[in-house]
């Protein structure tokens, strides 16, 4: 589970909203409208108010290290230090990568032969090491084909039955609709509930 | 110490002969940098000229007030040089002060301590002695922070995604960033390294040369360029460091972000 309360972040909030364990929220708005800088204040990874917690503590008892394990972020564009695919997991070995349809080899090769697609669903994998209570997730699925996107779902419902808290932005309604619980919309820095869906 | 012939005028025009034909090629090949070529020599010969009588009267005066404020004048103008020559800077005052201290703090400790425990002038702060210590660490010093903190900051900025990829998996800022601090402290001692290695075999130093030139003998000449060079290695290794370090921390803060947000690309 995840609380926020009162997240304020550049023109963004003051934002309140609460996951239970296993629950889904969708965020849809249009382009610009923040939602990564959202996603990105949740995780502490730019200056922002607030008080956050999840069932691991509050975010301001914990080193921001540590908050990040916790509420894995992974971003549309999916960042790698090193050469080799295999030296940006803890576990190599232990990584699921039949489960999103990645070849077994995936691990010794260059990351810079990667296609986008691998890239976002290893990078994927590399978050899920550290179990996170939650995932924000910014437009997982936008490399990925019809296929591949529907292998990166149904792992993400194991995450969902194993009680992790998902916060999903996405511009597919389609997908809102599949996963979410609940949809709220970000717009003029506000979150509110859509209508319906 | 033995006679040493003396230059005239005259001469020193003469030298410049070659100079002036330079500029006259390149005007007929239009290189397009007989303007510049011209504008680099009048300002040499105005400086060097100036610090020539400047250097004089302060050798005459004797004044540690004096001596002093000069050396901070040189800090200053070096210190606005390292801020000067970066890219990608650090937004307000932290933007000189990092640099500035860094060199500060190392060129001070290194030359007090080759003034005091090495070279013991009459007084220790004698500014014939002083002033080209300080000059020629400094210089080097500042050559080593521009260029660290210079490829710190571009590293940083390009590296961003990659960065804060390691922050989200629970790395810390230090971590996230050690392999761009280690480049930039890399580039800003690489300069001194290869001083080194190639000194007296492909070049002798200018340092030297004019000591030769001006009669002194050449092993005491070497002892002094040798002394001066591990001065200048020493100096600038140390402020290279502290600069990327105080940088590095900078650019980062206090719940292991990186806060590229602080840095301000300079119009070309």
């Amino acid at each position: 589970m995840i609380e926020i309360n009162a997240l304020t972040r550049l023109h963004i909030g003051p934002v309140n909203l609460s996951l239970a364990d296993g629950e889904v929220v969708a965020i849809t708005g249009p382009s610009g409208s923040g939602k990564s800088v959202l996603l990105r204040a949740i995780a502490d990874l730019d200056p922002n108010a607030g008080r956050l917690r999840t069932q691991s503590g509050a975010r301001a008892d914990m080193p921001a290290p540590a908050w990040r394990r916790k509420v894995a972020y992974l971003p549309a564009e999916s960042g790698w230090w090193a050469d080799i695919v295999s030296e940006h997991f803890e576990k190599p070995e232990l990584a699921d990568l039949a489960s999103l349809g990645i070849s077994p080899e995936a691990m010794g090769w260059e990351v810079a032969r990667l296609s986008s697609g691998e890239r976002q669903r290893l990078a994927f994998l590399r978050l899920l090491e550290h179990a996170p209570d939650v995932l924000l997730l910014d437009e997982p699925t936008a490399p990925l084909d019809g296929e591949n996107t529907a292998l990166f779902e149904a792992r993400l419902q194991r995450c969902i039955a194993a009680g992790v808290s998902v916060l999903l932005v996405t511009h597919d309604p389609a997908q809102a609709a599949r996963i979410a619980d609940r949809h709220y919309v970000l717009a003029d820095g506000q979150l509110s509930e859509a209508a319906h869906g | 110490m033995a006679e040493y012939l003396q230059l005239s005028y005259a001469d020193i025009a003469l030298a410049s002969v070659f100079l002036l034909l330079n500029g006259a090629l390149s005007l007929w090949l239009r290189l397009g940098i007989a303007r510049n070529l011209a504008f680099a020599m009048v300002r040499m010969v105005g400086q060097l000229l100036l610090v020539g009588l400047i250097l004089k009267k302060l050798f005459e005066i004797q004044s540690p007030w004096l001596t002093l404020l000069v050396a901070l004048f040189m800090a200053s103008f070096a210190a606005r040089e390292i801020w000067a020559r970066q890219e990608r800077r650090l937004k307000g005052w932290c933007g000189v002060a990092i640099g500035g201290t860094a060199m500060g703090a190392s060129v001070g400790v290194v030359a007090l301590m080759a003034l005091i425990v090495l070279v013991q002038p009459d007084p220790w702060w004698n500014p014939r002695y002083a002033l080209p210590l300080l000059g020629m660490i400094m210089g080097n010093a500042m050559t080593g922070i521009s260029l660290a903190l210079d490829t710190l900051h571009t590293a940083l900025n390009r590296e961003q995604r990659a960065i804060e990829a390691q922050l989200l998996l629970g790395a810390g800022k230090w971590q996230a960033m050690r392999p761009f601090i280690r480049q930039a402290m890399r580039a800003g001692m690489m300069p001194s390294i290869n001083g080194m290695a190639a000194i007296g075999v492909v070049s002798l130093p200018g340092m030297m040369t004019g000591q030769i030139l001006s009669g002194v003998d050449p092993n005491e000449a070497v002892k002094y360029q040798l002394m001066v060079m591990f001065l200048i290695a020493g100096a600038t290794g140390l402020a290279v460091m502290l600069a990327t370090l105080g940088s590095a921390r900078a650019l980062s803060d206090d719940r292991d972000r990186l806060r590229i947000d602080r840095l301000r690309k300079v119009g070309k």
